[in-house]
């Protein structure tokens, strides 16, 4: 015992939406570049495909840590098993906009919602639960959202 | 949520919001229970934005299914126990 305070690693968790719109995957690994230069540790969750995308993408792991189900994390987060303290939720349909509202819900974490497409406004305005929204008009240019996401630098809050 | 699909299962609605779910249940049934995200039906952790309508029709269970790629589905479910159980929740 040395009497000095024990400090937690900072952790995220990356909810991935459908890969259909091509800015998530390269936001993706922007973010988690970012997010584990400041010391926090990411974990993304998402379905086959989304996942698949990034680890065909990282296959070095370069970037990428835990990759997880999306399913299985919220079941480990609703039977309280694990936790976050960040929470970045990519929305671009409204299934997104549900999985955010359940995070929010379900976890202690600081909940982000990241909402990008072509009708980016209009689930803007369908987010009504607590979180930070980070919006843009981003289809194929992930450079829009990259810019939101620097603006609010949700790294350092 | 792997055992939905092995589910005996009939598809109630598709392509709606979760929004348009909800209205879609507490109009539809009479009898329905409001349940927070995470809450179990079947072995289901149920996805949906707080509170989260599970319409009662006799033994039949009606709930939100939401996947990422294909939005919110309401699933109708026969089984006289879960449908109790739901039952058997506070309004």
């Amino acid at each position: 015992m040395t009497g000095e305070p024990v400090t937690q690693t900072a952790t995220a968790l990356l909810v991935l939406g459908c890969p259909q719109v091509p800015v998530q995957t390269s936001i993706a690994l922007y973010l988690i570049n970012r997010l584990k230069k400041a010391g926090i540790v990411p974990t993304v969750a998402g379905n086959k495909a989304a996942n698949t995308l990034l680890v065909v993408a990282d296959p070095d792991r370069h970037y990428l840590g835990e990759v997880m189900d999306l399913d299985r994390a919220v079941v480990m987060i609703t039977e309280k098993k694990r936790d976050f303290d960040r929470c970045f939720v990519f929305i671009h349909n409204d299934a997104g906009v549900t999985y955010a509202g359940t995070m929010s819900a379900i976890s202690k974490a600081k909940v982000y919602a990241v909402i990008y497409g072509e009708h980016y406004d209009e689930l803007v305005k369908q987010i009504d639960f607590p979180c930070t929204t980070i919006a843009a008009k981003a289809v194929h240019n992930p450079l829009p959202l990259k810019k939101a996401i620097d603006e609010v630098a949700p790294w350092a809050a | 949520m792997g055992c939905v699909e092995s589910m005996d299962y009939e598809i109630v609605l598709r392509d709606a919001t979760f929004k348009e779910s909800r209205d879609y249940i507490k109009k539809t049934y009479p009898e329905f229970r409001d349940v927070e995200p995470g809450f179990k039906v079947f072995d289901t952790h149920v996805i949906g934005l707080p509170p989260i309508a599970i319409g009662l029709d006799g033994d039949f269970v009606i709930f939100p299914f939401t996947k990422p790629c294909h939005g919110t589905f309401l699933l109708r479910v026969e089984d006289k126990g879960e449908a109790a159980r739901l039952r058997a929740l506070k309004k």
